[in-house]
């Protein structure tokens, strides 16, 4: 009998052992490759070619202030920023707009309407990216911030309003009538209860949204053509073309353009696990 | 977090208490939809439905669209081996992720769901870190990983393996894409196992527990329990499996354009350089068409089969 428990305890801590094992091997993997990359951003070329594993000797920090004071990326900075704060600010006021209609009323067209935005998943941004040139060249969009805003944001919608759906959808009927007993309308329930109550949703879907627009490539690089409106991901590749034999400073120079995403990212990361699972997964 | 177990433990109350919409509310319901529905017509479904316009035309994008030739922009698309080399390396990303991104992201999934200790969430919030990077800077990492003078392999094959002169597997058309999925790996299996890990709180702990009074064992709890509530989050995972290995593009071009010697290209890199690059707006609207039916057809097809399975 006590032999049976040590056993089990032991095939317990065992597992747990072993399970441990697991995370740290993945962890390593991921954090092995960035850390490599911060702090081959503080070395000589030099060095970066004798001992890239190693700790940077001597500790050059002017590899990274320097990338402050000339190669633009303040500029490439304060376009991904202003492109990025409209885009989350209409894709999330739009996006928990259409969930809540398509969650909280019983119109006949509901379902229609929602697959019709379900369509929109179907297409990849990349697929469309022909047409959609020559529509914001028809609109005189080609080269304006607005010209990557509203695009992306449109593909954007069909996924977080599917969140959303999902989300507001939970929110119990009770709390309505009660609402409604107050003399509220359906726009006072939207605003006094589903907004504060959306909460996880609204952290997951401004991340996901913050995340693609400041990463997305594909359409700004259609888009605009003046180097004075280029994005970061933008300028990081113009900059690796234009340093490529120096991978020190091409390495600082990445390391300070992901900070932001990496920020945002630790600010709302609590919200994305919960927010997702309301939303996409229940559906 | 109160709010999702608030509303997942309310009772849902039956919706057909509501009474028939009025007039106000419907006006109303169409007035909240139609910013969403001018975005999405504007520029998802506009451009789509014109797509396929050009796809019939021989056309470089300037002045009006009047060369019709039919379908000849699909013989030659399908006579190319350059696009069925591409096609072959999105197969290639599809079946990767299916049967190794995905088991592997729904083990860790498993490993890090159950307690919202420090180190799960630790663990949870680095597997989750590289999906919120940039393909672009994922891209320049690792083409500094690989790198053949600056790189860690660099280091790693001359420690263990002396006599091996390593050159750089991104320059090599035979370890490129094997390089190139691992990086994909990288990135995006966090997300999936953010998927799952939802997926797996949802599941409420009587039913694992009324499984084991019943005298199941693991394995049994696992398919009779935890399967079917995953389904939603298993569909999900697949779909976004699907649709992004079949339009990844940023990652390859940051990591050296589809080279060397197209062993890299996949579909969307194709008609980035067939169409895009060299003003075939014609050809190019073919190669999104038929990548989209692939698309289509995929999502079809699984739809089916987990539609079987529920039955």
């Amino acid at each position: 009998m006590s032999a049976r428990t040590t056993n089990a305890r032991k095939a317990v801590s065992l597992s747990e052992g072993t399970k441990y094992a697991v995370l740290i091997f993945f962890a390593l993997i991921i954090l092995v490759p960035i850390y490599l990359a911060v702090i081959g951003g503080f070395k000589s070329i030099g060095q970066l070619n004798s001992d890239p594993v190693g700790f940077p000797k001597p500790f050059l920090a002017e590899n990274y202030s320097n990338i402050f004071f000339k190669s633009g990326f303040f500029k490439y900075f304060l376009n991904s920023a202003i492109i990025m704060s409209v885009t989350v600010a209409i894709d999330v006021i739009v996006a928990a707009l259409a969930g809540f209609a398509l969650s909280r009323f019983t119109i006949k067209t509901k379902n229609l309407v929602y697959q019709y935005f379900l369509l929109g998943l179907l297409f990849p941004m990349t697929l469309a990216i022909l047409p959609l040139y020559i529509q914001l060249r028809a609109l005189g969009l080609l080269d304006t911030f607005i010209g990557v805003i509203l695009p992306q944001t449109a593909f954007l919608l069909p996924f977080h309003i599917l969140i959303f759906k999902g989300f507001i959808k939970e929110i119990p009927d009770e709390l309505e009538d009660a609402v409604k007993i107050d003399g509220c309308g359906k726009m006072g329930f939207f605003m006094h209860v589903v907004v504060p109550l959306s909460r996880p949703a609204i952290a997951t879907v401004s991340v996901l949204a913050m995340v693609a627009s400041w990463n997305n490539f594909f359409l700004p690089l259609i888009v605009l053509n003046d180097k004075d409106k280029f994005t970061l991901p933008m300028g990081s590749m113009d900059f690796v073309g234009q340093y490529l034999a120096d991978w020190n400073i091409i390495l600082a120079f990445f390391v300070v353009s992901m900070v932001p995403a990496i920020a945002f990212y630790l600010y709302a990361q609590r919200h994305i696990v919960s927010g997702l699972a309301a939303g996409a997964v229940k559906g | 977090m109160d709010v999702t177990t608030l509303a997942v433990t309310a009772k849902k109350g039956s919706s057909d208490h509501k009474a028939k919409a009025t007039n106000r509310e419907r006006a109303l319901f169409y007035a909240l939809l139609l910013p969403a529905f001018l975005l999405v017509t504007m520029f998802i479904i506009y451009p789509v439905v014109n797509t396929v316009f050009y796809s019939f035309y021989d056309w470089n994008g300037f002045g009006p669209l009047k060369n019709f030739v039919g379908l000849k922009n699909l013989r030659t698309l399908l006579r190319d081996p350059l696009f069925w080399n591409a096609l072959r390396n999105n197969g290639i990303v599809i079946g990767f992720s299916i049967f190794v991104q995905l088991p592997i992201a729904f083990l860790l999934a498993i490993l890090v769901s159950k307690s919202s200790s420090r180190p799960t969430i630790f663990f949870r919030t680095v597997f989750f870190l590289p999906y919120i990077l940039s393909e672009i800077i994922t891209g320049v990492i690792w083409r500094f990983i690989y790198h053949p003078q600056f790189g860690l392999l660099q280091q790693v094959f001359a420690k263990l393996a002396p006599d091996y002169s390593y050159t750089g597997f991104l320059a090599d058309p035979k370890t490129v894409f094997i390089a190139i999925l691992f990086v994909v790996f990288w990135k995006y299996f966090g997300f999936h196992m953010i998927l799952y890990v939802a997926g797996l709180q949802g599941i409420p702990p009587e039913y694992y527990e009324a499984a084991l009074i019943d005298g199941a064992n693991p394995v049994q709890a696992f398919v009779y329990v935890t399967l079917p509530f995953m389904k939603n989050a298993i569909q999900m995972s697949l779909f976004f499996c699907i649709i992004g290995s079949l339009q990844v593009f940023d990652i390859i071009w940051s990591m050296g354009q589809g080279g060397p010697v197209h062993a890299a290209e996949t579909a969307v890199v194709y008609l980035y350089k067939f169409g895009i690059k060299s003003s075939k707006m014609g050809f190019g609207s073919m190669v999104a068409i038929v990548i989209f039916v692939i698309c289509l057809a995929f999502n079809v097809l699984y739809q089916r089969v987990i539609n079987k399975e529920e039955r």
